[in-house]
């Protein structure tokens, strides 16, 4: 295949392009200057001390991470209801109920914050961090879904069958059976929608108080220049544990393909 | 363990009913919603009667949504063209040249970047564009000009250069989906059959991986036009899109009858647009198995 190797070239510049903004954030979070640019002035981790030692930083990162936990648990039982009853079931309304469920993968953020926040202030509920959860749900279900239809699509639908006819019943067979083999993509899911909700920002700025989360917290500090290289440095560390976790994510979504004997066919999405 | 369809659709929708119930309060109920109060007279914060067209009068009225629809519009256009046009060869350089053992690696690698926090990659991008910024001190470093170009300040061009990084494995993985699917074997008759490479590509693959394509389209079209970071961000708010538009009416003015109005009328053009691409290109979809 002589033609793969321009392809190749092209692929490897292409990854460039991707990777330019998150292999430039470590080289200016430790750069011994406030401006961010050429040439670099010396090393140092002063930004990242600066970043630490900010306590409104600390409570909203500690907001943030409460928001996602619920968020990552809610969205991915709900997400395996959903899965579950569309690789296993047959009924009315199907294509309308997961359509609806999978709509805010395309939905802009903006339009389903601005209804979420106009029958909230309608009833008068008070905007808190239990009403970013609540939008959190909704955003990251469809991805939840997606991760999690996959996993019960390798399941061999036999083994449940035969746990059924040795006498066990039905929530037997889902607790011994079907719950351990899809539990690599129940935790592939927890952690992509994890990594969802600590990074969203429309939602959390458009429902939330007073109270900043890490994301509206990072947007405001951008603002000024002297606050920015704190900000990379924090985006750094950022960057570095959404990759670890994404590395786990993976790791057991394909150690679940492998364990269904499936073929593995790449991607979250 | 036979079950009768009707006790099947039973089990099914018990199971979807609590996913389904929280999509239908959370999304279409709030949806819903603001179709009503577009309709409404709103002021204050406050929305009330009569059922009224003035939201939706002002918008074709007064010049600035029509401008800012244009330029949302505009922008995702070409978005949309330079993440699909990009992505392709990308997507054909997985499917047809990487080792199936490493596809998945490659995929990881593409999709790596849009896990990341999007707010901070929108800021990197203001400092590598901006005066003095990255870019420029890398191309005056290297002799290429002796002014810095600040892309920054041309607003519009640095928002397209954010979003198509932001959005690029978005375009990547539908298309490379739809090239996984194309059957080897045609392509291999149709070079026995005398063809060269690129009239097999662009008389068989091209055609099949097109559904691919058309998905890639919508689904980076879509929500860019919507985009609301990353104007704020880049732009500084001065090169706003239609969602900073909605943002302003419904937490600035406070009036969320023509919040809702902006947002109906948006989402109605989108939608118009999606439908007219997908039935124009309707005889590559579906049909071949």
């Amino acid at each position: 295949m002589k033609q793969g190797t321009g392809l190749g070239v092209y692929a490897v510049i292409y990854l460039v392009f991707l990777y330019a903004p998150i292999l430039i954030l470590p080289v200016f979070a430790l750069n011994d200057s406030q401006v961010v640019a050429f040439p670099l002035k010396g090393f140092t981790t002063r930004w990242f001390g600066e970043m630490w030692a900010d306590a409104n930083l600390r409570s909203a990162l500690l907001r943030s991470l409460v928001i996602a936990f619920s968020t990552a648990t809610i969205a991915t039982i709900l997400g395996l209801f959903a899965a579950r009853a569309s690789v296993r079931y047959r009924f009315p309304g199907k294509p309308a109920a997961m359509g609806l469920i999978m709509l805010p993968m395309v939905l802009p953020d903006i339009v389903v914050a601005m209804a979420l926040l106009i029958v909230l202030l309608s009833l008068s509920v008070p905007l808190s961090m239990l009403t970013i959860i609540m939008g959190h749900v909704l955003l990251c279900m469809p991805f939840a879904v997606a991760i999690l239809t996959s996993a019960f699509q390798s399941l061999d639908r036999s083994l449940e069958e035969a746990a059924l006819d040795l006498g066990e019943s039905r929530a037997a067979t889902f607790r011994l059976i079907i719950l351990p083999l899809v539990m690599p993509g129940i935790i592939a899911s927890f952690l992509i929608c994890f990594t969802i909700s600590i990074d969203e920002f429309v939602l959390a700025n458009f429902l939330g108080s007073g109270k900043p989360v890490l994301s509206v917290y990072i947007f405001g500090q951008f603002r000024f220049p002297a606050k920015v290289p704190s900000m990379l440095a924090l985006g750094t560390l950022l960057v570095l544990f959404s990759i670890i976790l994404l590395g786990i994510a993976e790791y057991f979504r394909r150690r679940g393909v492998a364990k269904a004997g499936g073929k593995d066919s790449g991607g979250f999405l | 363990m036979a079950q009768t369809p009707s006790s099947e659709a039973r089990a099914g929708l018990k199971l979807i009913s609590p996913p389904a119930l929280y999509a239908i309060l959370m999304l279409a109920a709030p949806l819903a919603t603001v179709l009503v109060y577009s309709v409404l007279t709103g002021e204050r914060g406050r929305v009330s009667l009569p059922l009224t067209l003035e939201n939706y009068y002002d918008l074709v009225t007064r010049p600035v949504y029509s401008a800012l629809m244009f330029r949302s519009l505009t922008v995702s256009f070409f978005v949309t063209l330079a993440t699909v046009l990009l992505a392709y060869p990308i997507a054909y350089f997985v499917s047809f040249h990487v080792a199936p053992s490493r596809k998945a690696l490659w995929l990881f690698l593409i999709t790596i970047p849009f896990w990341t926090s999007y707010i901070i990659r929108v800021a990197l991008w203001r400092t590598i564009l901006g005066y003095d910024g990255i870019f420029d001190s890398v191309v005056m470093g290297l002799g290429i000009t002796d002014t810095q170009p600040n892309i920054l300040s041309n607003g519009v061009l640095s928002i397209i250069i954010t979003l198509a990084h932001a959005y690029a494995p978005f375009a990547v993985l539908p298309i490379f989906v739809s090239l996984e699917k194309v059957d080897r074997s045609l392509l291999e008759a149709g070079q026995d059959l005398g063809e060269s490479r690129l009239m097999t590509f662009l008389r068989v693959t091209l055609p099949l991986s097109l559904p691919g394509v058309v998905a890639a389209v919508l689904i980076v079209f879509i929500p860019t036009v919507g985009d609301y970071v990353t104007p704020e961000l880049i732009g500084g708010g001065k090169t706003p899109m239609i969602a900073n538009l909605m943002e302003v009416a419904m937490l600035k003015q406070r009036d969320q009858a023509l919040g809702s109005a902006i947002a109906v009328a948006a989402m109605t053009i989108v939608a118009l647009i999606s439908v007219f691409f997908v039935l124009w290109n309707k005889r590559y979809l579906g049909g071949r198995k």
